[in-house]
């Protein structure tokens, strides 16, 4: 019933998850029998209508919620996970927003500075470090909360609709600095988004949930390589019969 | 390709230092203009003869104000109660945050004494003085004891509403990095409340200030010259100009006290970019 560690052969495996919120008539189910694995270095989307209990997920992955039933086993203990939000401390600046995550799993002082500054580097950042987060546009301040997210050293990276609220030239870019930066350090991601073709772009697999409650309503993989561009004809094409399915699986509740 | 984005996006930097003397001009003429405006009408006002006999000009009673200015006396009045003041306020800042910070972590704490504590900064804080001096006596305790019990619940107010209003997602982002308990404590709830503790801080020694005054007046001490005392005697002296200078005394050292808190206020809210207009 909790969130344990082992060291099993995959990154992240959930298995007959289910989340209630509430009690008795008023009682809310979230997610229903919902099982997942995630392979070490594998990318996976989630996509599903709002509501679908995918940000619920991410929260029971990342231990931040209890699943009331089922069994969440996670290979690693360092889990990172990004919001919408950048969610950057507002009185410190860029480069400390990111040190304090080095200093919460205790680097050393005199590693730190390099270690920010590198990471800093790594968003395209590096003169912009003794900016305050409200000094930075909407997609820097996401990058610096991706290099805070980095500096966990987490393995698996949660991703909650990360770029939802970037306009999409500044999504494309980031898109391409993910893949830059998973070249570098193939960590694995579970990554949650309603934008079905953010979801080929980016994923090694897309997997599909249905509403009231969350279920898995199907399961793609995808097979185009990469580099890809969220404008390419493969992606458009697999997107819509994904987005078909979708169709058919909110259609199904109402 | 993503730093020309940058270029782009980036927000301008603040107004350059050489505004700032126009600036400060901008924001002190009004209220010299204000003063004036008080000094004219208290001037009519004396013109019209009314209460003739004890209701001074704005002159006599600045002349009194200077005159007492070159006393020891006065300087020596000022040093009482501002030290009282600073003792008064400092205990009950150390009191509310201790207070403040229980309450704000501990739940059944919060359900016992909570609304205690708002009651408490409702409560005149006159009223305590009787109080205070059946226990303590015609002393400084006395009056110390009640700028505590003025200022305290504002100040454990203040630091309780900003623990309870530490954004939950920031709290989410700070669990997620690993901060717990005590480093949660220091690097993000903490700063987080740091405005409304200010506010809490600003509305406490407003509270102290008033209680100081009061008990000042209540609390006579023999030999032993306040703001409280120079201003009872010239009551009682029906010294009219001396009350009135000692008054505007009482009144600038309020503005002076505000306006530090002010600018405490406008330095973090700058720093935080809650306020980039400034």
């Amino acid at each position: 019933m909790t969130t344990v560690a082992t060291q099993g052969t995959q990154a992240v495996q959930l298995t007959g998850v289910s989340k209630v919120f509430g009690r008795g008539a008023e009682a809310l189910c979230a997610l229903d029998q919902v099982s997942l694995t995630v392979a070490p270095g594998e990318f996976v989307c989630l996509i599903g209508a709002s509501g679908c209990g995918k940000s619920t997920l991410l929260s029971l992955v990342a231990g931040l919620e209890q699943p009331t039933s089922g069994t969440i086993s996670v290979s690693t203990k360092q889990v990172a996970l990004m919001f919408q939000e950048p969610a950057l401390f507002p009185w410190l600046t860029a480069a400390a927003n990111v040190e304090l995550a080095l200093r919460a799993r205790k680097v050393p002082k005199a590693e730190r500075r390099q270690r920010t500054e590198e990471l800093l580097d790594l968003v395209h950042l590096s003169g912009f470090g003794a900016k305050r987060p409200h000094e930075l546009s909407g997609g820097m301040r996401q990058r610096i909360a991706l290099a805070r997210s980095l500096a966990q050293d987490a393995d698996v990276l949660l991703m909650d609709e990360p770029f939802g609220a970037l306009d999409a030239m500044t999504r494309d870019l980031l898109h391409d600095e993910l893949d830059r930066i998973r070249d570098g350090r193939p960590f694995t991601v579970l990554f949650v988004t309603h934008n079905v073709r953010e979801a080929v772009r980016l994923g090694d697999r897309v997997v599909l949930l249905s509403s009231h409650p969350g279920r898995v309503a199907g399961e793609f993989e995808v097979p185009i390589p990469r580099p890809r561009r969220i404008d390419s004809a493969p992606v458009a094409e697999l997107a819509a019969t994904i987005t078909d399915k979708l169709k058919e699986a909110i259609a199904g509740h109402d | 390709m993503i730093e020309a984005i940058d270029q782009l996006d980036a927000v301008p930097a603040a107004g350059s230092r050489s505004n700032r003397g126009r600036r400060i001009w901008a924001g002190t003429w009004p209220k010299l203009a204000a003063l004036i405006i008080v000094l004219v009408i208290w001037q009519l006002i004396h013109l019209s003869g009314w209460k003739k006999l004890v209701f001074p000009g704005p002159a006599p009673t600045l002349a009194n104000l200077g005159d007492q200015a070159g006393t020891s006396l006065f300087w020596h009045a000022v040093g009482t109660t501002m030290q009282r003041a600073v003792v008064g306020f400092a205990v009950a800042v150390l009191i509310g945050v201790v207070v403040g910070a229980l309450v704000s972590r501990n739940r059944p704490l919060r359900a016992a004494i909570g609304s205690l504590i708002t009651g408490l900064q409702t409560m005149p804080s006159i009223a305590w003085f009787p109080f205070a001096i059946i226990i303590f006596g015609i002393s400084n305790s006395a009056i110390v004891f009640v700028i505590v019990l003025g200022a305290a619940p504002s100040v454990a107010n203040g630091l309780i509403a900003g623990v309870d209003y530490t954004p939950p997602l920031l709290l989410r982002a700070g669990k997620m990095m690993g901060l717990r308990r005590w480093s949660l404590y220091r690097h993000l709830i903490l700063p987080a409340s740091l405005p409304s503790f200010v506010a809490g801080l600003r509305q406490g020694w407003a509270f102290s200030w008033r209680s100081l005054m009061a008990g000042e007046l209540l609390v006579i001490i023999g030999n032993e010259p306040s703001l409280g005392v120079l201003l009872s005697t010239d009551q009682d002296q029906t010294d009219m100009p001396s009350v009135m200078a000692i008054m505007i005394v009482i009144l600038i050292l309020g503005i002076i006290a505000h306006t530090a808190f002010g600018a405490a206020d406008k330095a973090i809210r700058r720093r935080w970019g809650l306020d980039i207009s400034v």
